[in-house]
């Protein structure tokens, strides 16, 4: 065992760090600064830099656009970015419908899709849940029934996340109404601009436009845009989930949050001293660090244990748990370090907008984001569900 | 020993519920939180007027039904049942509290004002760097003539867009965190030299950022002795903290109930959520927090007349048990709706912000275990 960085490691670390500094763009950084709403030319600029560097996929494969970085590397690249505060890559196309394509589609569905994910031509949503069915996936009542060559698709997603962006969207819908919930399912992609969509918005409790309902009415969508067999979309829906949790572990992102959090106490006073001096404030703090220290080994044994290559299992589960109680810690304890200003509210009243925010720039958006942030429990499968799955496959119980 | 409320608290209670049931539904409220001014003045002055309400604290000699801190707490509670964001702890419980204090002719002429409902009184008391420290402030008020020259910037003041009048902490003598030198000021909000930045709070309110540029104000303002206002304003702020702990009483009791009725209806996996044995728990541990958060604010209340450091203890005690408490209850009512208690949609959200904001509301938790600690932990 070893947990030191190789001399080739150090020098990888080196090319990433000199890499960002001098390709992110300079714009981004502002508006991020600020505390300004990113817009999805934002995201997708960076996106294109890593594009065109060959560095948008690390994890996958090579011969479908990936790195060939080893896990190490990959690790590196994540501190990097998230050290660097880079926006952060939409997670649909790459993180999860891509592999699902690489690993079940037909050789036309990769050559067609992968390419498209890569350069960020086409932006991806997640049509999984619906309004009966949240724990409850494989309640799931959204049909597809055949018609030719096409399934025409009917019923109601919704929690879809920045789908009024989106090109494209990966549904589960149900082709077989007779058969085991599970057994009836299907994985489709489909046209987010095919007649008969509806996406509506749902604003949520800080005030953003992240999630929507989508509606389907006889929407008409291509056989050939089924991925793997039909009714056996439960094995690509699974997969996928096991790939979006480890991705919510957020161990770097976590880490830069830490030194954020840091930064305000060292700002804000508490009587005669900083606030990072608060006796009860510092033992959350490091109480906070350790168990994200935790949460980081326990993450760097599952991608680089023995276990290594046969892709997320039930231990996603562990770090999808650990890792968004930690980043609702830290919005809690930016809410608390921030005291009165985190009181002021300044989204969706019209002229207001434009004007300076109150308090220190760090404040303004503690509020919304912590209120915000208690999604991360409750998505990609609730930290209930998570742990009824830890029970079932890795306890026996 | 005797728990019970009189007749009258428990006819205050139902006056009061009886109108917020009729006139303060979650729909409504959105409504005028959402206008340009942000409220409905008619429900002040409905509840001045109709209901006697803003006189169930006062004595009967200046119009009022004679009654303290209990029936703040049981108003508090209503309203927070409510999410109610009538300016009844400003005007009544602070400023109130502080001219009943006070006394003389300066309540005289005020708390029948308060009564009626023709005033609202606003606490200008935190500072940007002041936290949760009462004495660290950089307002200042300099002797001029018979009155003051007042100067400063208050932050986050709630409710200053609808205030007749401003209650304002500020320093006649003394270092910026020297127990001495503090006085306690009520003035006219609109005197020349008051600039106000008003804006919306997360929890549905209005607040202000308050600069008070070289203001003139007489020397009547003054409430209490001229640098040692201290210990009022230690009281008053004491007051207003137990009222939010009653407050989140009646928001915390409202997380529970709407969570309880949602798990009954919602189903999963063809069954209520409600039949899940780990939400079942945590759904008693939020009812055993509520029931907490009731007894300790009600022993807050009563010891509020007790000398300065038992007051100080009690009133600690019972702020970190109901901040801890609140935040408890939140987080797990919104857990508990899965995806839809993060929207805008359900009321419940907009509890959970209620009870996020009353937990730093004059002290967090640590701060006031602190305090806790120094009092009766010392030695
Ligand atoms: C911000 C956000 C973004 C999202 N984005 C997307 C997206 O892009 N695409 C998509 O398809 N979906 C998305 N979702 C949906 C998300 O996956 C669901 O919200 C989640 O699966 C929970 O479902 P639910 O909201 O219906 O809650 P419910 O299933 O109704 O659960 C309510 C509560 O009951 C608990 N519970 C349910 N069953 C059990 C059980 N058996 N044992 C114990 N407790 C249980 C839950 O844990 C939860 O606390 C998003 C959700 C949010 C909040
Ligand atoms: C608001 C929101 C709500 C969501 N809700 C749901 C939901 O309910 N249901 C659901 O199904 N999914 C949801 N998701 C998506 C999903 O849960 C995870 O965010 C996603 O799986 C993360 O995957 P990942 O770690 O592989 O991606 P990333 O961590 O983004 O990693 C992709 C690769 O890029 C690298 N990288 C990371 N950050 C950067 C950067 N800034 N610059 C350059 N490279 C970088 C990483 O090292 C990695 O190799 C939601 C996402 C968002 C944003």
């Amino acid at each position: 065992m070893d947990m030191e960085f190789s001399p080739e490691d150090l020098a990888f670390q080196k090319e990433v760090r000199e890499f960002i500094a001098e390709n992110y763009p300079a714009e981004l950084r502002d508006k991020q600064d600020e505390g300004e709403e990113m817009s999805k030319e934002d995201f997708l600029a960076w996106h294109k830099i890593l594009y065109k560097k060959g560095w948008i996929a690390p994890a996958w494969p090579v011969e479908y656009g990936g790195t060939g970085w080893t896990p190490t590397q990959r690790f590196i690249w994540s501190e990097e970015t998230a050290r660097a505060d880079c926006i952060r890559l939409m997670p649909f196309g790459l993180a999860m419908v891509g592999p699902v394509i690489y690993t079940f589609g037909t050789p036309e569905q990769k050559a067609h899709f992968l390419p498209r994910i890569l350069s960020g031509e086409d932006w991806w949503c997640q049509g999984y849940s619906e309004p009966g069915s949240g724990s409850d996936l494989a309640s799931l009542r959204t049909a597809a029934v055949k018609d030719g060559d096409d399934y025409i698709v009917n019923g109601q997603k919704t929690w879809t996340t920045l789908a009024q962006h989106a090109d494209w969207g990966f549904f589960l819908v149900r082709t077989d109404k007779e058969a085991k919930q599970q057994e009836g399912i299907s994985f489709l992609l489909i046209d987010m601009k095919s007649p008969g969509i509806t996406v509506r918005p749902i604003i949520t409790l800080g005030g953003e436009h992240e999630v929507n309902e989508v509606w389907l009415e006889d929407v008409r969508v291509p056989q050939s845009q089924r991925v793997y067999e039909e009714n056996k979309g439960w094995t690509c829906a699974k997969f996928l989930l096991a790939h979006e949790r480890t991705g919510i572990a957020g161990v770097a992102a976590s880490k830069r949050g830490i030194e954020k959090v840091k930064a305000i106490a060292r700002t804000e006073l508490d009587g005669d001293e900083p606030l990072i001096a608060n006796a009860f404030f510092k033992r959350k703090l490091a109480e906070l660090e350790i168990d994200l220290t935790a949460l980081e080994f326990t993450e760097l044994r599952s991608l680089a244990g023995p276990n290594a290559g046969r892709g997320p299992g039930p231990e996603s589960s562990l770090l999808k748990i650990k890792g968004s109680e930690i980043q609702q810690r830290l919005t809690e304890l930016t809410l608390e370090a921030v005291g009165h200003y985190g009181a002021p509210y300044f989204r969706g009243f019209g002229e207001s907008d434009n004007e300076h925010p109150i308090g220190p720039d760090y404040a303004h958006r503690a509020a919304p984001t912590y209120f915000n942030m208690r999604k991360t429990t409750i998505y990609g499968g609730s930290n209930e569900i998570q742990r009824n799955i830890i029970a079932k496959m890795v306890l026996g119980l | 020993m005797d728990f019970t409320y009189t007749e009258t608290q428990d006819m205050i209670r139902d006056t009061l519920s009886r109108f917020l049931a009729d006139t303060y539904d979650f729909e409504t409220r959105q409504k005028f939180i959402a206008s340009d001014s942000g409220r409905d003045p008619a429900i002040w002055t409905a509840l001045a007027q109709e209901l006697g309400m803003l006189g169930a604290a006062f004595a009967e000699e200046h119009g009022g039904l004679g009654g303290g801190a209990l029936e703040n707490a049981i108003v508090m509670e209503e309203l927070g049942k409510v999410l109610g964001i009538e300016p009844y702890l400003p005007t009544v419980v602070i400023a109130g509290g502080a001219l009943k204090a006070v006394g003389g002719a300066q309540a005289d002429a005020m708390i029948p004002e308060i009564i009626a409902g023709n005033a609202i009184v606003s606490f200008a008391y935190a500072e940007p760097q002041g936290r949760y420290d009462l004495a660290n402030l950089k307002t200042a008020a300099k002797k001029d003539g018979a009155g003051y020259v007042l100067s400063g910037h208050k932050s986050v003041v709630y409710a200053a867009p609808w205030a007749s009048h401003l209650l304002v902490t500020a320093r006649t003598g003394g270092g910026q965190r020297d127990r001495d030198g503090v006085s306690l000021f009520l003035i006219d909000a609109k005197l020349p030299g008051i600039v106000r930045r008003d804006y919306p709070t997360v929890d549905g309110s209005r607040a202000s950022e308050i600069y008070f540029e070289n203001v003139a104000i007489p020397g009547d303002a003054l409430l209490g002795a001229e640098g040692a206002g201290l210990p009022l304003v230690e009281r008053i702020v004491d007051e207003a903290t137990v009222a939010v702990c009653a407050e989140a009483t009646g928001v915390m009791q409202k997380l529970h109930e709407g969570t309880l009725e949602y798990t009954q209806q919602r189903k999963q996996f063809g069954v209520p959520i409600a039949k899940f044995q780990v939400l079942q728990h945590r759904m008693v541990d939020m009812f055993m927090e509520v029931e907490q958060a009731r007894s300790m604010t009600i022993m807050g209340t009563l010891k509020l007349d007790l000398p300065a450091n038992e007051r100080m203890a009690a009133v600690s005690a019972c702020k970190a048990k109901v901040a801890r408490g609140a935040n408890f209850v939140g987080q797990n009512a919104i857990q508990t709706h899965g995806g839809i208690g993060i929207t805008q949609e359900l009321a419940i959200g907009h509890y959970f912000k209620r009870a996020t904001m009353i937990e730093g509301q004059f002290g967090s938790a640590d701060h006031h275990l602190g305090r806790y600690e120094r009092i009766v932990l010392a030695d």
